[in-house]
């Protein structure tokens, strides 16, 4: 079967293209998806891509999360289809209550671009099963509002349930709490992510193809459902 | 100005002597008479809006217009060239039916006032007019100049363009991908701020800005208009700053990158459905630059309803709405029977469009305000037919004496013992103007769009435009306002010739010139000679080198008071490779590969870094060109790229031989071991700045094929080292640990900036 995802495409969406490319290369079939339409296109997995949608304006993700398409997608996300939320996806999934938590403005006001070194904390994720458990991956970052913050009790509860699937390794570039620099929801369908997968997916324009893990992972478990 | 009493094309008729504001809005005693000539009366106050905003230096390119002129008539024959100067954009054949268009611009004076809005409005600018050729905007670069580095001031101004251009940049989704950052004290009162933006098109998409066809449509689409930026070109960007520092804050217009987003996404979708005939950016002069360019380029007139306009502030006056700045519009010529799908796909995007007008079969530009006419005028007055001078310009009586201010041993101090290269090594590479820059690039987005394949600080930024087929563009910027300063003439020469081997040291081969002229008052001679000879020197070289200029921007009026900049042409290259893979990076990475020097190394310490540094010394003359020369050596680069015969290449520029080591070393993690060779002297080797000269590093198995070529084309090629260890060592002189190195290369700018 060939396995389709959904990339959506909000006004400001930047990475889009991006994330098309990733699940091309993965191996699967991209789908454009346009927030006004509630309609997705029976795909079997979608991926909110980065950017700045609605410019940021108001809070990040907090306009792009009353779209459309976001209807469809939390309700069918609820009912356990894939969803993978990349920087700017990240904080739409956290303004509809997906994920807990909140990304604010970096602890050091600027907006940053590195190549980051982080570690796979759980390797069990819709998202994530093509990398092995505590591997250490190098992926692009680049977040102005990228500070993964949210209360104790959150933390230690994401942390106790291996909801914690990615964590900064070396420099924690945005402040984030606990180095946290992805999450999933209890069932591990739903994943936020602050760094960019979909950037280093070929060894030409990226810092390696260690983002690819992503992309393959949600193909692999889809196919074997 | 105001609304009560409109001032109506039949009212200024019968009121010839009424009081006009003209010298307010920039305009001299006979550029005013010039207007009342030309349109038999005295000018309605839209009327005078239009002309004074169109009529400024930014405009209408009135002082320099005589000497650009040899762009063109010496451009070199090339059959890249696509569109050449004039339209918004010069655009390049770069094979496989794909078309690239590229051009700099300044935002210098914006950016000082407001250094945040002026940085990102000045990318908002160049990416509009590289989007109304047709073309997806790709990347963008920026050249920036600053004063002191440790100035209070430079803490005001840098952080605030940086983050400015970051802001929109990064909210519009192109990657910045190089650039430079350059301090010197000429430019505390004045910095520079240029956007350089690349964008790519098929050659069936090239669109230009004209309206014709009788009965066309002209749309206003994007941003509502305000009143930001009210005389940004007249008051602003064509006037000196006086001593007192920045008054003119409401002239700066103020950045909405979403809008701008949305309106390239929705821009390029009318594009595809092919419904526009003609297209114009709203930049510098507004509305008064968009409908009389469009019109004066067409066929016909144009007739506007201006009430029509949305607006931000309803109690803008005709006027103000003609002159305002404000960002993110643009303006499409329409057939009647595809303005419902245009706009439809506005609609889709959340873009409000609007009909403001029409395309006529007369001669006129004529402009009505609820029914009433307020302008009637020959577009080609406005837009195209401005006011030209001959400015007196003459050698200034100093330049003799600066020159004769040569930096030689028995002047300045050289470093001779080992300790002393050492230590000049290390002062050079933390100075702020050659030590790491990631501190502001890091700022900036490299990666969307995922095609970004090299990125500061390598010697070009280069970007893949087929991933089937892996063809890419490589982009260059380079200027040395000291050495412009020396040699106005040579200065700009080696800017070229810097930028053009910047292409060719990634492995593209260089194709075509945009230049961003920085200069003071072109009121004063001294300045104007600099400039003559700054476009002249230009205009030869790329003559010899084949590579014509296809556009660009002016910008004078670079000064504080009686003091200018030094003159500072900033030229980009852009280059084309076949196959991106085959790219040159300037990385250091494999132990045990060759180092050969390419080129040859002459005492040239003119306008060096060594001599700012050491010396804080301005003298003498800058290193001599020798464009023959800069074209082999960027054939034999390229060609080695090509065949496989180098894995890496660093041109050398200020700083000489040892800052381009210090930087490969780095970039790679390599150490680097240099024999001297016999009979030269070490400081000369390694600070010397003489151009034509690059490093690269050899795989062994490629050596003689590699000095072969060499030896065959006639560029000299000496192997000077090999790649190995863990720091940089001039036997016999001096060792440096690469972890010492990086410290001092890379915690200036964090020191300065936090």
């Amino acid at each position: 079967m060939t396995v389709r995802v959904g990339v959506v495409t909000f006004p400001g969406s930047l990475d889009d293209r991006d994330a098309q490319r990733a699940v091309r290369l993965a191996g699967a079939e991209p789908v454009a998806l346009w927030h006004r339409d509630k309609d997705i296109h029976q795909v079997d997995a979608v991926v909110l891509p980065g950017g700045f949608s609605y410019g940021d304006y108001l809070r990040c993700g907090a306009i792009s999360r009353f779209s459309p398409v976001m209807d469809t997608v939390i309700a069918q996300a609820r009912d356990g289809m894939p969803v993978l939320g990349i920087c700017n996806g990240f904080q739409v999934l956290c303004e509809s209550h997906l994920l807990p938590g909140a990304l604010t403005r970096n602890d050091s006001l600027h907006f940053v671009c590195r190549d980051q070194k982080l570690r796979i904390e759980n390797a069990g994720t819709a998202w994530t099963s093509d990398y092995a458990q505590d591997q250490e991956i190098t992926v692009p970052l680049k977040n102005g509002e990228g500070r993964f913050v949210a209360d104790e009790h959150t933390l230690d509860a994401l942390e106790a349930e291996g909801r914690v699937v990615a964590r900064y390794l070396d420099v924690n570039p945005n402040g984030s709490y606990r180095d946290i620099a992805g999450i999933s929801n209890a069932a591990g369908n739903v994943v936020g992510l602050m760094p960019h997968p979909e950037h280093a997916v070929e060894p030409l324009t990226g810092p390696g193809t260690e983002g690819l893990g992503f992309f393959t992972s949600i193909l692999r478990k889809l196919v074997n459902a | 100005m105001s609304q009560k009493h409109l001032d109506t094309v039949s009212h200024a008729a019968e009121t010839p002597d009424a009081e006009q504001p003209w010298a307010e809005l920039g305009l001299k005693q006979d550029e005013y008479q010039r207007i009342r000539d030309i349109l038999g009366r005295r000018p309605t106050g839209a009327e005078l809006a239009m002309y004074s905003v169109m009529w400024s230096e930014h405009c209408s390119y009135k002082s320099s217009k005589v000497h650009l002129k040899q762009f063109g008539e010496k451009a070199p024959a090339s059959d890249a060239m696509l569109v050449g100067i004039g339209e918004n954009a010069g655009v390049v054949d770069v094979g496989q039916g794909y078309a690239v268009t590229f051009k700099v611009e300044s935002h210098n004076h914006p950016s000082y006032i407001e250094p945040y809005q002026g940085a990102a409005t000045g990318i908002g600018g160049i990416v509009r007019d590289i989007l109304a050729m047709g073309a997806r905007p790709v990347a963008v670069m920026d050249p920036l100049r600053f004063g002191a580095a440790d100035h209070p001031d430079t803490k005001r101004v840098l952080p605030g363009v940086v983050a400015g251009i970051g802001g929109y940049g990064n909210c519009l989704g192109l990657p910045n991908i190089g650039g430079e950052i350059v301090f010197d004290p000429c430019y505390q009162g004045n910095p520079l701020v240029n956007a350089l933006c690349v964008g790519v098109m098929k050659h069936e998409d090239i669109h230009l800005a004209k309206a014709s066809g009788a009965g066309n449509q002209v749309i206003l689409y994007g941003a509502r208009t305000g009143g930001d930026g009210i005389g940004g070109v007249s008051v602003l960007a064509s006037e000196t700053f006086s001593d007192s520092g920045p008054a003119k804050r409401p002239a700066v217009q103020v950045g909405d990158p979403f809008q701008e987003k949305l309106l390239i996404e929705c821009t390029l979708e009318v594009f595809a459905e092919k419904l526009v005939v003609g297209i114009q950016d709203l930049g510098g002069a507004g509305l008064s630059c968009a409908t009389s360019e469009l019109a004066s380029a067409g066929s016909g007139g144009m007739r506007v309803e201006l009430d029509r306009v949305p607006l931000r502030d309803a109690t803008l006056s005709p006027e103000e709405i003609l002159m305002s700045e404000s960002q993110e519009r643009m303006c499409a010529i329409v057939e009647p029977g595809k303005v419902a799908r245009f706009l439809e796909i506005c609609e889709k995007w959340d873009v409000i469009a609007t009909v403001i007008g029409e395309v006529t079969d007369g001669e006129r530009l004529e402009i009505f305000w609820h029914g009433e006419q307020v302008v009637d005028v020959p577009p080609r007055t406005v837009a195209h037919e401005g006011p030209t001078y001959q400015r007196p310009y003459a050698r200034p009586d100093w330049q003799d004496e600066l020159q004769a201010d040569a930096p030689t041993a028995e002047r300045l101090k050289r470093p001779v013992s080992g300790d002393e290269l050492k230590a000049a090594l290390l002062t050079l590479a933390a100075h702020p103007n050659q030590a790491d820059k990631s501190w502001v690039t890091s700022q900036y987005d490299r990666y969307v769009l995922g095609n970004t394949v090299l990125a500061q600080p390598e010697d070009s930024g280069m970007i893949r435009i087929d991933e089937e087929t892996n063809l890419g563009v490589a982009i260059a910027t380079d200027g040395n306002g000291r050495y412009a300063k020396l040699d106005p003439y040579t200065g700009a020469q080696l800017a070229l010739a810097e930028a053009y081997r910047n292409v060719a040291a990634t492995g593209a081969k260089p194709l075509a010139v945009t230049d961003c002229l920085n200069f003071g008052s072109p009121e004063d001679p001294a300045v104007m000679w600099q400039f003559a000879e700054a476009c002249r020197g230009l205009a030869d070289a790329c003559q010899v080198l084949g590579t014509p200029v296809t556009g660009g921007n002016v910008s004078l009026y670079n000064q504080t008071g009686e003091t200018a900049i030094h003159p500072t042409p900033v030229v980009g290259v852009l280059g084309v490779i076949d196959d991106v893979n085959r790219r040159t990076p300037m990385a250091f990475a494999e132990e045990g590969q060759l180092i050969y020097l390419l080129g040859d190394t002459e005492d040239e310490l003119g306008g060096s870094a060594w001599a700012q540094v050491a010396h804080d010394h301005l003298g003498g003359l800058p290193p001599k060109v020798d464009l023959e020369r800069e074209r082999l050596l960027g054939e034999i680069l390229i060609a080695a790229s090509r065949d496989g015969m180098i894995d890496a290449a660093h041109d050398l520029s200020d700083g000489g031989l040892a800052q381009a080591l210090v930087e490969s070393c780095l970039k790679g993690g390599r150490g680097a071991r240099i024999v001297v060779p016999q009979g030269t002297d070490p400081f000369v080797l390694l600070f010397s700045e003489s151009a034509g000269r690059a490093i690269v590093a050899v795989p062994r198995s490629e050596e003689l094929r590699f000095t072969d070529m060499c030896g065959a084309r006639g560029l000299p090629a000496a192997r000077i080292g090999v790649v190995d260890g863990d720091s940089i060592e001039i036997q016999g002189h001096f060792s440096v640990a690469l972890d010492e190195l990086r410290t001092a290369h890379l915690e200036t700018f964090p020191a300065l900036l936090g």
